[in-house]
């Protein structure tokens, strides 16, 4: 299914990787092999403040697991979500219940409809993408693995992070 | 972390990109230039950083046998020339197709192969198959439908070149990657001869890119290595590529392609197949190229131009049997070349001398400003007797698919005024005649 690409917007993604200091993770897996679990890893050595949803387990990666977002007793400024495509669409109406900052869904959390009840709820919306090589692609060290980050500048960057 | 005033990304040209793409200025010197780190090692941060760069959780320098960050610049300069989404870089080209093909192969498998291919990759698939106990079949690339009809349950991938060398076969690229996709198998294309500027597989419908970058990306014969661009688009979760998607032994049970998404296949290429094998490219090499590919465009109109000048009037020579160039006109391969290659077919082709073998070699010993060697892409002229040279290991048989005669003459057009390489093979039918 392609992802349109107004979910995958450049200026978007750099907003909310600058702008956001909580960054709470659906379906984050204490297991240290799961692709959830690279991200809160990067997340937090990067400097956000990682808060894992995951009702199975009361405690990852040393941070409090709350069972829903409707549970977490602060600002969301990033709902990250690492769940089937079709349990994304009643986390997107939580995220807009507790006045989130923005939705990304991870690399294959594909849901058109989530997306549309994120973007009609005021948040910004990233589809199809992983927040840690985004974060890698624009303000980290991911051209150190050779990857294409499409970032093509002239300028002096400040020292990678 | 600071919001650095960033503008609006811009979908850059390609000569643009061919000085600029992964040469950002280096954030703690402000050299303009890619410094050749020219170093085995570096230091950790701490222990719990380098814990993080051996998990991949972090992306970080660890050792430069498997990531260098002058590399890395080449790489994705490379990459991006490409429009993959990232690239690893290898020792040589051989290195690079041996890693690729190392990391989705099983015993067992099978490959289906253009049998118009460079002598040294004819042969490299015949050894490395037979050690690794993997079949192989070649089949005229010509036709799409004897790529269809070499499949087999156990094919795993199809490998064949844009451009093929040194019979100057122009590869129907997407309905082969079409029917590769048919079988859930990824098509593997060697575009060394067309370069990024004359053609992009990917674009086509390719999921892997392989290059000899001591060819024209380099530009100047002054170094060997290779790369490995990735589409990015293939899903390695199909099911016939357990290799990528199932954890891996070979690295504490972390499943690439989960993880890591459509980078997966380069991850699992550089962080378990380039550390085994340990064919890296040197960080020198790297510059090197780097530097080529700054004028890759324009060396690659000249080329072009001096080759379609050369093949035209070798055309007109009595004592030419035939030239096969798919950038002349009557060429068979006309077709696709428009298709694919509407900037040009390249600087490397063929011609017949009428008179054979020894006439071969008679020719080559009259030429000057030629250089008789074996290499192409280089920006000096050069030339080569394939029978007798590259593609010696072949028998008849195999000479013959790969479209090479005993009087058969290889030339890489380099960039010179054209009008003294005619002067130079002017002379050399001067010493046949």
């Amino acid at each position: 299914m392609p992802v349109s690409r107004e979910y995958q917007e450049p200026e978007t993604i750099q907003r909310i990787l600058h702008q956001a200091r909580t960054v709470a993770i659906v379906g984050l897996s204490p297991n240290e092999l799961r692709a959830s679990n690279f991200v809160g890893f990067y997340a937090d050595r990067h400097g956000y403040e990682v808060i894992p949803v995951n009702p199975r387990e009361d405690e990852i990666m040393g941070f409090r697991s709350y069972p829903s977002l409707e549970d977490i007793p602060k600002t969301v400024d990033v709902v990250d979500v690492f769940r089937d495509p079709s349990a994304a669409i009643n986390i997107a109406r939580q995220a807009v219940a507790v006045g989130a900052g923005a939705l990304w869904l991870q690399f294959g959390v594909i849901s058109d409809q989530a997306a549309e009840i994120a973007r009609a709820g005021g948040l910004d919306v990233v589809m199809d993408r992983c927040f840690k090589i985004e974060h890698a692609r624009y303000i980290g060290r991911m051209h150190w693995l050779g990857f294409n980050t499409r970032v093509i500048t002239g300028r002096r960057p400040a020292h990678l992070l | 972390m600071q919001n650095p005033d960033q503008k609006p990304l811009r979908s850059f040209g390609f000569h643009t990109r061919s000085v600029h793409a992964g040469a950002r200025p280096e954030p703690n010197t402000g050299a303009r230039a890619v410094p050749i780190f020219q170093t085995s090692s570096y230091v950790f941060e701490d222990p719990e950083s380098a814990a993080a760069y051996f998990n991949l959780q972090e992306y970080g320098n660890t050792y430069s046998r498997i990531m260098n960050p002058t590399v890395a610049a080449f790489e994705e300069r490379v990459g991006n020339l490409e429009g993959g989404i990232g690239a690893v870089a290898f020792a040589s080209g051989l290195a690079a197709q041996s890693a690729v093909l190392f990391t989705l192969l099983n015993p067992g498998d099978h490959v289906v192969a253009s049998a118009a291919l460079y002598g040294g990759t004819v042969t490299q698939l015949k050894h490395l198959f037979r050690k690794m106990s993997v079949g192989l079949t070649f089949v005229d690339p010509d036709s799409p439908e004897n790529w269809k009809a070499a499949l087999a349950d156990e094919t795993k991938l199809l490998f064949a070149e844009t451009i093929g060398n040194p019979g100057g076969n122009v590869l129907d690229i997407e309905p082969v990657a079409g029917i590769a996709h048919g079988h859930d198998i990824p098509l593997v294309v060697d575009n060394t001869f067309a370069t990024p500027y004359l053609c992009r597989p990917i674009d086509w419908g390719a999921d892997i890119v392989v290059h000899s970058a001591t060819k024209f990306l380099g530009g100047h014969g002054t170094s060997i290595g290779g790369v490995v661009v990735d589409s990015g688009e293939f899903d390695w979760s199909n099911g016939k590529f357990p290799v990528i998607s199932d954890p891996s032994p070979a690295y504490h049970g972390l499943a690439f392609h989960e993880t890591f998404g459509g980078y997966g296949y380069l991850m699992k290429l550089r962080a378990e197949t380039l550390r085994d094998l340990g064919s890296a490219m040197s960080p020198f090499n790297a510059f090197l190229f780097m530097q080529g590919i700054e004028t890759l465009p324009l060396r690659m109109e000249r080329h072009v131009a001096n080759a379609v000048t050369l093949a035209d009037w070798l055309r007109g020579r009595s004592e030419v049997a035939a030239v096969r160039y798919a950038g002349l006109d009557d060429s068979p391969y006309s077709t696709s070349r428009a298709k694919y290659l509407p900037k040009g077919a390249g600087a490397v082709f063929c011609f017949d001398l009428a008179a054979g073998r020894e006439a071969g070699q008679e020719f080559i010993r009259g030429v000057e400003l030629f250089s008789h060697l074996a290499n192409v892409g280089d920006a000096k002229s050069l030339i080569i007797h394939p029978a007798s040279t590259t593609h010696r290991q072949l028998d008849e048989e195999e000479l013959a698919a790969a479209g090479i005669g005993p009087g058969t003459i290889r030339l890489s057009v380099g960039i010179e005024d054209v009008d003294d390489l005619i002067w130079d093979l002017e002379a050399a039918f001067a010493r046949i005649a």
